[in-house]
């Protein structure tokens, strides 16, 4: 594969578009009296007013849907715009909910909605995966049962916008970290180390480590058009290059968690 | 507008040197004013190639320091009067570099000259941080096998985060692969990598390849950067190189002495 960085250098394009990823404050609800939030936050706010001031923030009501709490996406943009506060993303929403935001010009973020039962699976580790230490996973606690692993929620602060887009090389010794999906539509090369904590789409080949779902999600995959990695890694469960079977170059393929093991399959 | 050009590679030996000297001879006789500057402090020879190191009086580190005007280091090539080359020190450590110094120099050369080429130390360190830093289009010097490729690749990584054009989120700096120490019968025997190999990893723009000549030493012996050396198959690959820099569409050559690789690679350009 060869690119050809050169040939449109002469046209003058007048935007482009640049992969970014912000730090945003999720307000998390675990109640729904809308009059209660008002007078909490408006509490908050005047603590550290600046700091609140026209801030962006994302609104997580998983905990309330969790505990079967409804709260009308209205009302509740309407108090948070009062305090002087801009909603730029709706998360944990049901269907109903999320239409109410989008309705208000309120993006959906759907990073770490977890399925009720999908971390009930208890089986031990079939040995072809084992656990590998990523930058920031606190390390692994003592605690034997395999099911505790996953029921912490990834912390409340700062999460961030979903999908990360590169679409330049990733070189050795480069490192990219995506809080929600990643995708890069160019090469990652050996030396380069890629993470997210979503799902990992690569278009073109993998030659570095892919680490998807570092912060445990279970259910991250990695997506690559040409595997030739170092390492691949999912929610801490990794392989080498060693133990790749060198046939799944050039194929697409899809890398998933079954039972705490990889699975590597054509797609 | 002035272009500033590095030749860097990140490996050592792998012909970055041999490469500035050419280029920016190559540029200067087609009548665009160059000057070539030599990042190596400590270790200069750019003046040994371009057979100048006996006129040597004052250096880039004296410029920097307020002990030389430019136009007293400035050293005006006895081939071509568009050429001017800018020595290292030799006395000096590299740590006698500062980014805010060679920043000045560089927009007061850039003033007078159309190609400002820096011959890169080898490493990633300091010396060849300064040397692509200021950078807008960088040459990167590989050989053909798998720790000068890997390299490479590192530099380009540099090149896309640590440079002023990725700090200040302008443009990034155009990056051109420049295969060099070619030699097709060590590719076939399985020595070395391919062209096509290099470019997979890389995946970079194949400015030109130079083959491994005899003709390289002979030229630094007689202190005549070896593009001057018109019949030489290293001085032809330079000349198609600064041809096609400067925008002329010329068919890759000293790839094979097969025809049949040839239009494989003019497709790719
Ligand atoms: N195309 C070539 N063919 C043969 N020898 C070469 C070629 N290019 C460079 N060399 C030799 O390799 C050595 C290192 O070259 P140099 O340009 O000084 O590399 P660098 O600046 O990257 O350290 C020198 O001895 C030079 O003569
Ligand atoms: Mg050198």
């Amino acid at each position: 594969m060869s690119t050809d960085s050169q040939q449109n250098a002469h046209q003058s394009p007048i935007l482009e578009f640049k992969s970014s990823t912000f730090s945003v404050p999720v307000l998390i609800l675990a109640g729904n009296d809308v009059m209660t939030i008002e007078q909490q936050l408006q509490e908050k706010t005047q603590q550290a007013p600046e700091f609140f001031k026209n801030s962006p923030l994302v609104f997580d009501l998983q905990e309330l849907n969790k505990l079967e709490l409804g709260i009308d996406v209205t009302e509740l943009t309407h108090v948070i715009r009062k305090l002087g506060l801009l909603p730029i993303g709706i998360r944990g929403g049901s269907a109903q909910q999320n239409r109410q935001a989008l309705d208000l010009g309120i993006p959906i973020h759907s990073g770490h909605i977890a399925r009720d039962g999908v971390y009930a699976a208890n089986q031990p580790g079939t040995g072809a995966a084992s656990t590998a230490a990523t930058p920031k996973q606190q390390a692994p606690e003592p605690e034997p049962e395999p099911e505790l692993e996953q029921v912490s929620e990834p912390e409340p602060p700062a999460v961030t916008v979903n999908t990360t887009i590169i679409t330049l090389p990733v070189r050795s010794g480069q490192r990219i970290y995506a809080a929600g999906d990643l995708i890069i539509v160019a090469q990652v090369s050996a030396g380069a180390e890629i993470m997210a904590e979503g799902n990992i789409h690569i278009y073109g080949p993998l030659r570095g480590r892919a680490l998807a779902g570092v912060q445990g999600n279970t259910e991250a995959r990695i997506f690559c058009t040409d595997l030739q990695a170092e390492l691949i890694s999912i929610a801490g469960n990794y392989k080498v290059s060693e133990d790749l079977n060198s046939a799944a170059h050039i194929r697409p393929v899809q890398i998933y968690l079954q039972n705490h093991a990889l699975v590597i399959k054509d797609i | 507008m002035a272009r500033i050009i590095v030749v860097t590679s990140g490996k050592g030996g792998v012909g970055k040197t041999t490469t500035s000297a050419a280029i920016a001879m190559g540029l200067a006789k087609r009548g665009h004013k160059t000057a070539v500057i030599d990042f190596d402090v400590g270790l200069r020879n750019l003046d040994l190639i371009m057979g100048c190191e006996r006129r040597v009086v004052y250096d880039f580190v004296n410029v920097i320091n307020g002990e030389a005007t430019l136009n007293q280091a400035l050293i005006r090539d006895k081939n071509c009067n568009q050429l001017y080359i800018l020595p290292a020190s030799q006395t000096r450590d590299k740590d006698a570099l500062s980014q805010e110094g060679v920043g000045k120099i560089l927009d007061e050369l850039k003033k007078d000259f159309k190609y400002i080429v820096c011959d890169s130390p080898a490493g990633i360190e300091k010396g060849a941080h300064l040397a692509m830093y200021f950078a807008d289009d960088a040459f990167i010097v590989t050989n053909p096998e798998v720790s000068s490729v890997r390299d490479s690749d590192r530099m380009l990584g540099i090149l896309s985060s640590k440079s002023r054009r990725a700090e200040q989120n302008e443009e990034p700096i155009k990056e051109y692969l420049l295969l060099s120490r070619y030699s097709p019968d060590r590719v076939k025997l399985g020595e070395m990598l391919s062209v096509d190999d290099v470019q997979e990893i890389l995946s970079l723009h194949l400015l030109g390849v130079i083959p491994e000549s005899k003709s390289v030493l002979n030229a630094s012996n007689s202190g005549m950067p070896v593009i001057l050396d018109e019949k030489s198959d290293a001085g032809q690959a330079y000349a198609d190189i600064v041809a096609r820099y400067l925008g002329e569409n010329r068919p890759h050559r000293f790839i094979d002495d097969k025809q049949g690789l040839f239009g494989k690679l003019f497709g790719r350009k």
